[in-house]
């Protein structure tokens, strides 16, 4: 019998354990989490500030997951990894693997503000314990001042807009959401934030904070109660590199997830594998590929042979019911369409999609995001019929009464 | 186990399959009440090229992407129905970014919408098949 051993309680620890358990109903499980909590939706967080949910709806799984599947939980920080003894230390004890996977996540990244010592009520926005450490900070007189005008951002400026004073985002990036939009896209979004009285000040970074005061590199200054650092995440990438296995933004994994060390596999946001998208390795630090990758990594952990795939960036974000679908990227022919109700951009490259952006009008997006995955050779009479909507016209009858008329 | 299937050689783009399902899964008892005058969210909806119809709903796959890819926890897949918990789903629409059928929907309030088969509403199997008038949309075994 197998001892599989999980550092780290995020989404890939789960996908990990009902990928080993779609192959191996019996080998032994110990998952190690230093949160000290079952696996919950971190992404949901910011829809928890808005009331929209609460920590026991935010459970990941139904609460008899881990003992259906045989699991014992180690709540504790794993400190170190020996590869030539196959064991992991975890406080006083050491547990014996077979087989390893790493999925310690990312944290937060904080660059070294000066004067950021001085400031009472600052917060990082990942955790729910983050989250809750901000409800009891802010008030309907808080001034917040928010510094990422990223996914995390921005989420975390819609969760407050309706319970503080004022919320103003910093950017030294001169756009929104730069790492999924690009400028007509961004500016379209940024309109709606501002519609709700969220203040952007763009192309500018803080020099120094002193007590409730930053100072920006322009000169500006701006007060505030509450500051939120949403800069960026670092992948934990320690215990890999601890035990001599290749790193480099992240754990470096191979399609199967393996890293440089033997039957030690790495998953999610503290892996780099290979991003289509770009053609080259990075982290694809989104809650999609966290599954996908700690599924298929539990699979090969307990003997079967599945590869991740093709894997590139897909984000679903929204603020205040106007949504926006992205994927891919954004090379190549550019199809535009801007209407009233939102904006279209596909992105061909010969005879692939090979990107898109919807804001508003998302219906029917998968289509496009399976035609990317799949890299499905398109005619121009293809690219024509998708340019007017996503739709499954563009295979012929007889691939479509499979897709309809078969089992997939 | 049964799904719903189709075959678009016998669809005649009536899109009574969309009215009948709103209506199964609206909790009302009069259809007219169900959906006049109203915003309907079907979990079904007829695409059209041309000539060709046919309807597209939920494939229930073997494998199913948008429970993976779902990030609340809502989308399940049990005794093979994919499934929503519309009190765990937040409506972020990662669902709908990655379905590659598009059967998955955005719908009023905070959530997604699909097809559930009607195992658990008034009609208790596929209203969208009961009502084909010519038998386009099949719930059997494959």
């Amino acid at each position: 019998m197998k001892n599989y051993v999980i550092v780290g309680g995020g989404v890939a620890s789960v996908a990990a354990i009902e990928g080993i358990r779609s192959v191996d109903k019996s080998g032994k499980i110990y998952l190690i989490s230093g949160e000290k909590k079952p696996t919950y939706c971190r992404p949901l967080i910011s829809y928890y500030l808005q009331g929209l949910t609460d920590f026991e709806k935010m459970k990941y799984r139904p609460d008899g997951f881990y003992a259906e599947n045989n699991v014992e939980l180690i709540f504790d920080k794993a400190e170190s990894v020996d590869k030539d003894k196959k064991t992991v230390k975890v406080g006083d004890k050491t547990i014996k693997y077979d087989k390893l996977l790493v999925a310690t996540g990312s944290t937060p990244f904080v660059p070294p503000f000066n004067g950021l010592n001085t400031v009472d009520k600052k917060f990082s926005f990942m955790t729910e314990d983050d989250a809750s450490a901000i409800e009891k900070a802010v008030d309907k007189d808080s001034r917040v001042l928010i510094i990422g005008a990223g996914l995390i951002g921005l989420k975390c400026a819609e969760s407050l807009s309706e319970r503080v004073k004022s919320i103003a985002v910093c950017d030294l990036a001169t756009r929104v959401l730069s790492s999924i939009l690009d400028d007509d896209c961004a500016k379209y979004m940024q309109n709606v934030l501002e519609e709700h009285g969220v203040s952007f000040i763009l192309g500018d970074s803080v020099s120094s904070f002193d007590k409730n005061t930053a100072t920006l590199a322009s000169g500006r200054t701006v007060d505030f109660d509450v500051l939120i650092l949403a800069v960026g995440v670092r992948a934990d990438i320690s215990l890999v590199k601890n035990a001599g296995g290749n790193i480099n933004r992240g754990i470096i994994v191979n399609d199967k997830m393996q890293t440089s060390i033997p039957d030690v596999y790495a998953a999610g946001d503290c892996a780099e594998g290979f991003d289509a998208s770009i053609n080259s390795n990075r982290v694809i630090a989104i809650l999609p590929s966290a599954y996908m990758q700690g599924y298929t990594a539990g699979v090969n952990m307990a003997g079967g042979n599945k590869s991740l795939g093709n894997e590139f960036p897909l984000n679903a974000i929204g603020f205040y019911g106007l949504h926006s679908l992205t994927a891919g990227a954004y090379t190549g022919e550019t199809y535009e369409e801007k209407t009233e109700k939102g904006i279209k951009r596909l992105f061909f490259d010969g005879d692939n999609l090979v990107g898109f952006i919807l804001i508003g009008d998302i219906n029917g997006a998968g289509i496009y995001t399976s035609l990317i995955k799949e890299k499905t050779k398109l005619t121009d009479e293809d690219k024509e019929k998708l340019k007017k909507s996503p739709t499954l016209a563009i295979f012929n009858s007889e691939i479509r009464s499979k897709k309809l008329g078969g089992v997939v | 186990m049964k799904k719903v299937y189709v075959n678009e050689k016998w669809c005649l783009g009536c899109h009574l399959c969309e009215y009948n399902c709103a209506f199964a899964n609206s909790g009302e008892k009069n259809m007219v009440k169900a959906l006049k005058d109203k915003e309907i969210h079907p979990r079904i909806h007829v695409e059209e090229d041309g000539k060709i119809t046919y309807a597209v709903s939920c494939r229930h796959c073997e494998d199913p992407v948008c429970v993976k890819c779902c990030i609340s926890g809502a989308l399940s897949k049990k005794d093979g129905v994919v499934k929503i918990d519309k009190n765990k789903c937040v409506g972020c629409f990662t669902c709908v970014l990655v379905c590659p059928y598009g059967a998955v929907s955005p719908a009023e309030g905070h959530a997604a919408t699909k097809c559930e088969l009607c195992l658990e509403n008034a009609c208790g199997s596929p209203a969208c098949v009961k009502g084909c008038p010519n038998k386009a949309i099949v719930y059997e075994e494959r």
